[in-house]
């Protein structure tokens, strides 16, 4: 599995498909009968990352001719081939979509080959070549959003001190910590971030317990990546610290100190996959994109953002909607060990595979990844 | 007189050859056995559809799609089969030292042990023959589990450590080893997003029972419970475990060996939920990750008091709780019910079947004249 | 330091801050447990009832705007289930292990299906009290905002404390726990007096819940006690049914909790996932080398069944 493996073929089969996509604008039409089955591997209503994807379930639901099926805190385990079968064999589904990272290998790759004729999309880009060809797997860029979130927090925090809550130390999270560094560092050069990581993806007491260590650390603007931002953005708030939100909008919890967020844009996402699949065009196995492809998007920004903040966050998205792009992780990248982690001259692209693997957190993180 | 010892005691006397051939004298206590649980099972299953009466949902659908979702159709069948097919295993790491009167409750962390130690064993011997592999994954998997009870067991023997208290630290302590170890020292680099250990290789997977989808851990469980029951009821060392369980100090006067009783049974005990463990790595998951995690074992101790700890009334239990799980689902799709409903369930079965223990031998038609 | 950082000082900071902010469920569901233990029952369902309460207090909060009726309600929620596990656990022959496992789930299970449409909406908090008002240092005095609940729990163990060796009430609840036949001899009820025992030991656990929904962290969700309650009882054995050690022990636990954390936030990261474990290796520690074979437990009531 992983990332490791993702060749360029992919990403450039990706690449393609995905001004395709953004051409098709047919207006689906649909048998009645067709069921699309989501599976959550925790509850729909967690106000992170699974009620993102059922908002973006939400959003087919008002498609007509459209069933949706759902089901939610389906384990990583053959709990969650079960659901597949049983979607598909007892509720008639023909296109799932298997929203946790931990269900694509072994499981939706065994029920994509038991059932060759239904589509699988799962979200986490790890297809590769050698996985059956009805299934996809499809990944937003929310580091775009994560450097934007910093961009606004380098120039709002007062101390320069930013703070990231983080689950694990693994590249996609990693990923998200530096590129809120990098885009906090690009507007405001003595800028550090600091990390803690809490161990698990729902920790509530520990999440509190790091947001607070944070902020007597100094830090006052705080950001994170776990499964539900509720319990961050509200104990920092009260702590008087700014926050970013992260998965989906977080703002009516601290309006006064939302800053801006992370969120991911399922509910534009997979109303376009379904068209992809009407038009009978289908959708690449491979798919991924940032804030360009409306994959991911930013919140709206808090009041407390100042002007100039706005400004240069609004010229940082512009940047990443340009036609040429804009590339977070530049050649002469040094690690918070002082080692150069992408040598100078290469740029690393958003689809470059190098980043998938990425086990180093950039100068300016205050942390380790062990 | 713990409960459960006179449950035992009950047990034998039904099995017990009577005097007095009399029909319900001879068979009124088996009898009970079937009717008071199944009496609970329908009283819970009435208070269940008042409660989702009050969300306005009809009880008759629900009765019907939780048929339909396990056991309507040949796939819902193999559905509940294979979730019960882990819980057998669990089940016997409470049910085995319940006989000796300790109450454990630790079978997710010696799961969770048992696989560590399988998968570091096939990982070990990659190259060798399958077979061997797999033979190793069994003994690795037993002796890991089983050494992680035993040692509750010890505790509670040497050093007087209450067993429910110290078996169930030990999740905690295991599920943080697992964690250190999969994210740390037996990290696959390649694992990148969902840090886990290297796999074992295909083929050293365990499979499926042909004909079926239902993996070998179904076999596992039932020889493993049957030769519980064996030997408890029908050798010499179940039949003093019995006595020790009713009267520690009565065990000690006729000269059993209470240690190496308390040990022993806990060993087994462990060695099951341990080979639980195994067979989600060698038929599952194919390597170990958090994953595990599932609470297998701690449904286990459900089943382990419904079937009133006996090894073989675990095998029904089993596949009922894996029934109600497998049509978890159904009630979530079909009748928009919350994922919890099917812990509401569990928890008001559990305590129906308890409350119902007072009923043995209360039952006037059933009561021989003894 | 200028730049508002305290550097290394973050660590006995936070632990104390930690002491205060998370200890409180602890302490509250380990005083409740004591009740019910003392007079010879155990509530292994705790857990349940702290999480149920945790749901009601955040629910009635958002619903009534008062979070102090939220407070009320969680407590009520409690005896009901302390009630529920008191009525079972009397009827004969029935393990009152088994019955609180049941109980754990059952309440888990509950407060799962009935808050979920509580995990969005913002409830009105419990408001702190703040006791750094002397300290120029911001993070001294975000470490002393303290709650009332807290306070009243740290006075709760003293009172306990006088109570169950001065107070005929305490008197009744020990001898039901010490010996059972004792106490019909004196005239009184066993299972009415483990009724009630259980009943206040679920209204103080209900109330533990809410302190974690209305304060900290301060809202609901569904991994929001990550196994406190259970980890409460555990520690009762370990404070020796002993409502002064109580205190102890959750103050050492909830610092526990704060010490991952800030041990990271100074630069040592290595082996959190050992570090979060840190208080059930405690546990078990303590446990092995205060326990004993040869005797059964000081303090423990002679009724209990897990210390026969």
């Amino acid at each position: 599995m992983d990332f490791g493996r993702i060749s360029r073929r992919h990403l450039l089969q990706g690449g393609a498909a995905l001004t395709l996509g953004a051409a098709a604008g047919v207006r689906p039409a649909f048998a009645a009968d067709t069921t699309i089955g989501f599976i959550y591997v925790g509850s729909r209503d967690d106000y992170g990352y699974n009620q993102a994807h059922a908002q973006g379930a939400a959003a087919l639901k008002k498609i007509p001719g459209l069933k949706v099926v759902e089901e939610e805190k389906v384990p990583e385990t053959d709990a969650v081939e079960k659901t597949i079968e049983s979607m598909i064999n007892l509720d008639g589904a023909t296109l799932l979509f298997p929203t946790s990272f931990g269900y694509y290998n072994p499981h939706m790759i065994k029920m994509a080959n038991k059932y060759p004729k239904l589509r699988f999309e799962h979200c986490g880009g790890l297809w590769s070549d050698k996985d059956p060809k009805n299934a996809g797997s499809y990944f937003g860029y929310i580091d775009e959003a994560q450097y934007i979130s910093g961009v606004v927090a380098g120039l709002t925090s007062k101390s320069s001190k930013l703070g990231f809550v983080a689950a694990k130390p693994i590249p996609q999270v990693l990923r998200n910590i530096n590129a809120f560094e990098l885009g906090a560092k690009s507007v405001n050069p003595k800028a550090t971030t600091q990390v803690i990581f809490t161990g698990d993806w729902s920790m509530p007491v520990k999440e509190a317990e790091a947001t607070n260590s944070l902020i007597d650390q100094g830090v006052d603007v705080l950001t994170c990546h776990v499964d539900g931002p509720k319990t961050m953005v509200e104990n920092a708030a009260r702590r008087g610290a700014f926050v970013c939100g992260y998965h989906v909008n977080q703002s009516p919890l601290a309006p006064k100190a939302y800053l801006t967020g992370a969120e991911w844009n399922w509910e534009a996402l997979y109303p376009k996959f379904v068209k992809m699949i009407a038009t009978g065009e289908g959708i690449p196995n491979f798919y991924r994109g940032g804030l360009k492809e409306e994959i991911v998007k930013t919140s709206p920004y808090g009041e407390a953002v100042s002007a100039e903040a706005r400004k240069a966050a609004d010229e940082a998205k512009a940047k990443f909607l340009s036609a040429e792009g804009f590339a977070i992780f530049k050649g002469g990248l040094v690690d918070n060990k002082g080692k150069t982690v992408i040598p100078a001259g290469t740029d690393r692209g958003q689809k470059d595979p190098e980043l998938e693997k990425m086990d180093y957190l950039v100068e300016g993180v205050i942390g380790a990844t062990s | 007189m713990t409960s459960e010892a006179a449950d035992s005691a009950e047990a034998a006397g039904a099995i017990a050859p009577a005097a007095d051939p009399g029909f319900l004298q001879r068979y009124g206590g088996t009898i009970e056995y079937v009717l008071i649980p199944g009496a609970a099972l329908v009283g819970a299953l009435a208070v269940f559809g008042i409660f989702v009466m009050l969300f306005g949902k009809n009880p008759l659908d629900l009765y019907f799609y939780m048929y339909q979702g396990a056991f309507g159709t040949w796939f819902s069948w193999q559905n509940t089969l294979t979730r019960a097919a882990p819980l057998i295993l669990t089940a016997l790491c409470t049910a085995l030292p319940a006989q000796l009167g300790m109450v454990i409750i630790g079978g997710e962390g010696a799961l969770l042990i048992g696989a560590l130690s399988a998968t570091s064993i096939a990982l070990a011997l990659q190259g060798m023959p399958p077979l061997v592999v797999q033979i190793a994954m069994v003994i690795a998997g037993v002796v890991g589990g089983g050494l992680w009870i035993m040692l509750s067991g010890a505790l509670r023997q040497y050093r007087g450590v209450n067993e429910t208290i110290s078996s169930l630290l030990l999740v905690y302590i295991g599920l943080a080893i697992l964690n250190h170890l999969v994210e740390g020292a037996m990290r696959d680099p390649a694992s990148l997003n969902k840090p886990s250990t290297r796999e074992i290789g295909a083929a050293n997977m365990i499979g499926s029972i042909p004909g079926t989808d239902v993996h070998w851990g179904l076999v596992f469980g039932l020889i493993a419970a049957i030769a519980s029951y064996i030997l408890i009821y029908h050798t010499v060392f179940g039949f003093a475990a019995r006595v020790a369980g009713g009267n520690i100090r009565a065990a000690k006067i006729v000269g059993l060996g209470v240690s190496k009783l308390i040990l022993t049974v806990c060993f087994l005990a462990g060695g099951a939920a341990g080979l639980a463990g195994m067979v989600e790595v060698a038929a599952v998951q194919g390597r170990t990750n958090a994953n595990l995690a599932a609470g297998y074992g701690f449904t286990g101790i459900l089943v382990a008091f419904l079937a009133r700890q006996n090894p073989l009334a675990i095998i029904p239990v089993a596949i009922l709780l894996g029934g109600i799980s497998a049509s978890g689902g159904l009630l979530q799709r079909r009748l928009g019910l919350p994922d919890a409903s099917v812990l509401v369930l569990q928890g008001i079965i559990f305590v129906f079947v308890l409350a119902s223990d007072a009923l043995y031998g209360r039952i006037g038609f059933l009561k021989g004249k003894s | 330091m200028a730049d508002g950082s305290i550097g290394l000082w973050t660590v006995p900071l936070a632990v104390l801050g930690g002491a205060i902010r998370v200890s409180t469920p602890f302490l509250f569901v380990s005083l409740g447990e004591c009740i019910t233990e003392r007079s010879g029952r155990i509530n292994l369902g705790l857990e349940g009832t702290l999480v149920m309460g945790a749901m009601s207090a955040y629910g009635i909060s958002y619903v009534t705007g008062s979070p102090w009726l939220g407070v009320l309600a969680a407590g009520i929620t409690g005896a009901l289930l302390g009630a529920l596990h008191a009525g079972i656990c009397s009827l004969p022959r029935v393990n009152d292990v088994a019955v609180g496992i049941a109980l754990m789930l059952f309440g888990t299970g509950l407060a799962f299906y009935l808050g979920k449409p509580l995990i969005e909406p913002t409830a009105p908090r419990l408001p702190a009290i703040d006791f750094g008002w002397w300290s120029d240092v911001p993070q001294v005095r975000a470490a002393l905002r303290v709650n009332v609940l807290f306070l009243i729990g740290v006075a709760l163990a003293p009172i306990l404390y006088w109570a169950f060796r001065t107070t005929r009430w305490g008197l009744l609840i020990r001898t039901a726990g010490e010996s059972s036949d004792a106490a019909r001899a004196m005239g009184h009820s066993v299972l009415l007096i483990r009724l009630r025992a259980t009943m206040v030991g679920g209204f103080l656990a209900g109330i533990g819940g809410s302190f974690l929904s209305l304060f900290y962290p301060g809202s609901w969700n569904e991994g929001l006690s990550s196994g406190q309650g259970i980890t409460a009882v555990a520690l009762v054995i370990f404070a020796r049914w002993d409502p002064l050690l109580c205190l102890w022990a959750s103050l050492a636990f909830g610092g526990a909790a704060a010490l991952g954390p800030a041990l990271q936030s100074v630069g040592v990261t290595s082996g959190y996932h050992l570090f979060n474990a840190a208080p059930y290796i405690l546990t078990l520690a303590i446990m092995i080398i205060t326990c004993s074979p040869k005797r059964t437990l000081t303090g423990a009531p002679a009724e209990l069944s897990i210390t026969r």
